[in-house]
């Protein structure tokens, strides 16, 4: 193996490292460095995380909130509304493996923002979000 | 001793076809991970290739949720998925739903109305809540437990 090879298979090593090195707070000071970016000043508030958590946003039937799947409680297990498959609590202060990579976040956040919101969560509804739950769904 | 073997092959043999044996699959990390969140990763054996393909292009509005993967995600799933897909014309469906295969409607032609919209089953696509053992790759029959608790005979 040359010393390019080995330096790329590091660079994988350390890479696939990254994936899963985040916490909700990292997430939380990552999105609020980039809400603040377009809103001098942005700090995430729980108290509008549990307002986007709990919103009827009215764009899908079956899915019209967060809460529909997750539970009104985020420390609580969910239910799938359509397959009734159980799911794991949200909130990171009962399910330590929530908000521990940004690419497992990132892909849901565009998958369930678009279902439930229909449009992409901003960075700062994101920041607001994880602060929410993290809390244990507290405000 | 030749009669014996005679029927070890035999019971090897008849137990290697029972659908509950035929179900399983090499594990996939990644199809266990992405088709495993929302509902349990159903079998690639039931449905065809062709199925899959149609599925897998569609995952923006699949059976009216979002589910899209990224490019590279969604190629090494298929991938899997086309590997071990059915050939058999009887797990096909136009609606790309498992439980719409002429394979799977007899299968359970037996599993009455009030099981199905039982408040523990409510979707045909809830396999585990009968096939109990499911997610272990188990589906025997002598595994399955219908809603109300008792064994399926």
């Amino acid at each position: 193996m040359t010393a390019k090879k080995i330096g790329i298979a590091m660079l994988f090593i350390v890479g696939a490292g990254v994936a899963y090195a985040e916490t909700p707070s990292s997430l939380i000071a990552g999105y609020t460095a980039e809400a603040a970016r377009a809103t001098p000043g942005f700090t995430p508030s729980a108290e509008r995380g549990q307002g986007l958590f709990a919103r009827k946003w009215g764009v899908s039937q079956t899915m019209p909130s967060c809460a529909t799947c997750h539970s009104d409680q985020p420390t609580a297990e969910g239910k799938h509304v359509v397959t009734s498959k159980r799911i794991a609590p949200l909130s990171p202060a009962a399910n330590p493996e929530r908000f521990a990579s940004s690419a497992k976040v990132e892909k849901w956040f565009r998958r369930n923002c678009q279902e439930v919101v229909g449009r992409e969560c901003s960075a700062a509804e994101k920041a607001d979000f994880i602060q929410f739950v993290s809390k244990g769904g507290r405000v | 001793m030749k009669t014996f073997i005679a029927i070890l092959l035999i019971a090897i043999s008849s137990s290697a076809l029972a659908d509950g044996h035929k179900l399983a699959v090499p594990g996939n990390p990644k199809w266990q991970t992405e088709c495993g969140s929302c509902h349990m990763a159903y079998p690639p054996q039931l449905l065809t290739a062709e199925n899959w393909r149609q599925m897998m292009k569609g995952l923006d509005r699949h059976f009216g949720a979002n589910a899209t993967l990224d490019a590279k995600e969604n190629a090494e799933i298929l991938a899997f998925l086309e590997r071990y897909a059915a050939r058999d014309q009887k797990y096909s469906a136009n609606t790309l739903r498992i439980s719409d295969t002429a394979w799977f409607q007899r299968k359970h032609r037996e599993v009455s109305n009030s099981a199905w919209s039982h408040a523990k089953v409510k979707s045909r696509a809830n396999c585990t809540a009968c096939h109990v053992t499911a997610e272990r790759g188990d589906w025997s029959e002598h595994s399955i437990r219908m809603p109300d608790g008792r064994r399926w005979e």
